[in-house]
């Protein structure tokens, strides 16, 4: 891999970076989860295979490269599945008694 | 094994470095357990109040956030830089690159403990024996917030840590340059942690301060 490789992709990054802090200002609703998410995995996906050197590496080294991250996704889908189908935690939502406000108790 | 000879359980060099490679990235695989541990709970709660996490996550400073993301990025390129110097044999470069490295590190925390010290005076610290104050709707998830950011981001600090340490004890070994075949073993092992870490913060940040 040639320097001109590494920096290519670290401009990559600062690009991706300076999309995602501006798209901040957009207000995109689940878009933004969506943008800063994707834009994330698009970043790690490049400094894994260019700075970490995956793309001249064996086959093997590559599939334990993803086993983490195929663990990842069977922790997160079977618990995001477990919590979120059961009833939120009751907690306080209204602002410090200190604080003024016009509306209290929104659940 | 002083000599530079494969040592007797590898039949070639290229065994060598793929078993070195996967050592390390099986021990990353451990890491990444750890912080997708916190990352999962993390994401339940910002599911369950996600009307009241962006007031908490506007408290902190999203300048510095990104400041320090690519900080960490620019930390990320000299390391790879440092790993290619040391392949084509350049001393000084690859010695000048982890110095680059190490420091861009510290920058990052440094910048980092400014950011816990400015939370601290606004009293947005969950700890049991210091006030939590949060101006805004929703204290609870606030404060759940705070905990999730200063356990997810001190356990990224103790890695950037060692990380830092680990590339200076690098250093001196450059410095000496006594064999070059196993400092660029070294250079590998030590560019894939701090890739990982770097990895680890290109996802914080985006959870923490943009979401």
């Amino acid at each position: 891999m040639r320097a001109k490789t590494c920096i290519g992709v670290y401009i990559a990054l600062i690009l991706l970076l300076l999309a995602s802090w501006f798209s901040h200002s957009l207000h995109l609703g689940i878009g933004n989860v969506v943008l800063n998410l994707g834009v994330a995995a698009t970043k790690a996906a490049l400094i894994a295979l260019f700075f970490m050197h995956l793309l001249k590496e064996t086959n093997t080294v590559r599939i334990f490269s993803l086993i983490g991250v195929a663990w990842l996704a069977i922790l997160f889908s079977l618990s995001l599945s477990d919590y979120l189908t059961r009833d939120k935690p009751d907690v306080f939502y209204a602002p410090a008694a200190s604080q003024p406000s016009v509306m209290t108790n929104i659940r | 094994m002083s000599d530079g000879s494969l040592p007797v359980q590898f039949v070639a060099r290229e065994q060598q470095r793929e078993v070195i490679s996967l050592g390390m990235w099986i021990f990353l695989g451990t890491e990444l357990m750890m912080f997708g541990a916190v990352f999962a709970a993390y994401t339940v709660y910002r599911i369950w109040f996600h009307e009241l996490w962006p007031g908490a996550s506007a408290q902190l400073d999203l300048k510095l956030g990104t400041l320090n993301t690519a900080i960490l990025l620019t930390s990320s390129l000299c390391m790879a830089l440092a790993d290619l110097s040391v392949e084509r044999r350049a001393r000084l470069r690859t010695l000048a690159l982890l110095l680059a490295t190490a420091l861009l590190g510290a920058v990052f925390l440094g910048i980092k403990f400014y950011e816990y010290s400015k939370e601290f005076h606004h009293q947005l610290v969950p700890l049991a024996w210091l006030d939590f104050h949060y101006v805004g709707l929703g204290p609870d998830p606030a404060q759940m917030f705070f905990n999730f950011y200063f356990v997810m981001t001190g356990m990224h600090a103790v890695h950037l840590t060692a990380g830092v340490l680990l590339v200076l004890f690098q250093a001196v070994y450059v410095w000496r340059w006594r064999k070059p075949e196993m400092m660029e073993r070294r250079l590998k092992v030590t560019g894939l942690y701090w890739h990982f870490v770097d990895i680890i913060w290109v996802f914080l940040y985006p959870m923490l301060y943009l979401l």
